[in-house]
């Protein structure tokens, strides 16, 4: 990301922005509600007026967004169906059901989403943003509103299915950014800027009773109290 | 059941009004007397019954058809919506029973008449629920397709459309409710055939039971309409069942 500019509805939310994110990790963007996390990530999938993804991107967005008359399995191949190519959707499908397999949806391939929990639907989308098949994936606090035990379920999957790709994370849970990133940006100010890069110890998804973690958790607290 | 008792309740009631009152039968026929016509005229209810359940079905197929391909358009096209829709707000401002006898000047005593005007009364609810949930798409549905390339035509077709399946249902549950009214009216205004042209007929020859039982039979018409497409608006959105509603 280069001298990024981010206006919204005639609002500057940053200005001359940069960034690098390292390809093949995962980087955490960590901020306070209404600090312009959410259109940092809009503005990096293309979804801002004016703007333009850098290239191809999956995006997990705080709702799981599944299509209430499709079936889990559709569900996840949705972008072959949106592409209307009915040749790269039947070769995505075995893709598809190894992925829902690995999130433990198997035996739910036709049930609609209605019928899951709020854990199994956040696991759908997450199959289906991997199904995508992109090397930039962008998720906007995709677990934040589940139950602290689900949420660490299904960060320990996804740290482990992400390997590989280069993640963009925002969160408002510093202990998310700290299980997930492999870097760590906190984000404060109006228009915020980006502070630098904090690297915690250890590969993700990182151990939540780890003691330097929980340590490192009190000091990114302070640094959002003390930014806004 | 209830319902029913309190309908037996009032038809009763309706019977002892006549006896006690001794109004002659031409102008209010008792229930018993209307039940006895029901049952001896009945060949002659159903084949005019069967008429105008074609005029109702064919007129809420064809409003059906009409009002949401236009919606569909509406959706798709800011230029139609530029150029025409504020057209079919103000069309509304015309009332459409007014228009029933030039319907039958253009069309004819025969069914095409009845068949339109049954499209046109319910032709505005049509256009207005469609196009109303083909507007209020979850912005996010439409954000997760961006990012994932698909062409406006695969969110309308894929996403907005199916998303928009509720509402259309709404709007065809209101259609088949109203659809009856268009039909009878254009047989009322002249017709050759129809349980609205025997109503017409049978009060004009001072048979007023015989105008009553086709009125009763024409509740049932409605009420099956109703209920059928009820039935199929439900199957068009099995998903809605389960969020609750």
């Amino acid at each position: 990301m280069r001298s990024a500019h981010i206006v919204l509805d005639g609002h500057v939310v940053a200005e001359n922005l940069s960034l690098d994110f390292p390809a093949g990790r995962t980087t955490c963007l960590l901020g306070r509600s209404g600090v312009g996390k959410t259109s940092l990530l809009r503005y990096l999938a293309g979804l801002l007026p004016g703007t333009e993804a850098a290239g191809p991107v999956a995006y997990m967005a705080q709702r799981d967004l599944l299509l209430p008359w499709l079936g889990v399995l559709d569900n996840v191949l949705l972008g072959y169906r949106l592409r209307r190519d009915e040749a790269a959707r039947r070769a995505a499908e075995p893709r598809a059901r190894a992925l829902l397999a690995e999130v433990g949806l198997e035996d739910r391939l036709n049930h609609l989403p209605s019928t899951l929990s709020g854990g199994m639907r956040q696991r759908a989308a997450l199959a289906r943003t991997l199904c995508e098949d992109r090397q930039i994936v962008l998720m906007d606090e995709p677990f934040g509103h589940l139950d602290a035990v689900t949420r660490f379920d299904l960060q320990d999957l996804a740290a482990h299915l992400l390997r590989g790709r280069t993640v963009v994370m925002v969160t408002h849970d510093p202990l998310e950014a700290l299980r997930m990133g492999h870097e760590i940006h906190v984000l404060s100010g109006s228009p915020f800027a980006l502070g630098p890069a904090i690297v915690p110890a250890g590969d993700v998804p990182r151990d939540p009773a780890d003691a330097g973690l929980l340590t490192l958790q009190g000091r990114l607290i302070g640094q959002l109290r003390s930014g806004s | 059941m209830r319902p029913l008792l309190t309908a037996l309740g009032l038809v009763a009631a309706w019977e002892a009004l006549v006896w006690l009152t001794g109004v002659p039968p031409y102008i209010l026929p008792p229930p018993s007397r209307v039940a006895v016509v029901l049952v001896g005229r009945f060949d002659l209810l159903i084949e005019q019954a069967v008429w105008t359940a074609t005029e109702m079905v064919l007129g809420l197929a064809l409003g059906l058809t009409l009002g949401a391909t236009l919606a569909v358009i509406f959706a798709a096209s800011a230029g139609w919506r530029r150029w025409a829709l504020p057209l079919v707000i103000v069309s509304q401002a015309i009332p459409v029973i007014a228009v029933a006898p030039l319907l039958v000047l253009w069309l004819g005593y025969g069914m095409a008449s009845k068949v339109v005007m049954a499209a046109l009364v319910i032709f505005f609810p049509v256009v207005s629920s469609l196009y109303d949930g083909l507007r209020r798409t979850d912005p996010g549905w439409i954000e997760l397709a961006q990012t994932m390339n698909a062409s406006p035509r695969a969110v309308l077709l894929q996403i907005r459309l199916p998303a928009a399946l509720p509402a259309f249902a709404s709007g065809a549950r209101i259609a088949a409710a109203v659809a009856p009214i268009g039909a009878v009216i254009g047989e009322w205004v002249g017709a050759s055939a129809g349980l609205g042209f025997l109503m017409t007929q049978s009060l004009a020859r001072g048979q007023t039971p015989l105008a009553f039982a086709a009125l009763v039979i024409l509740c049932l018409l409605g009420l099956a309409l109703y209920t059928a497409t009820d039935w199929l608006a439900r199957r068009l959105v099995p998903w809605q069942s389960f969020q609750g509603d």
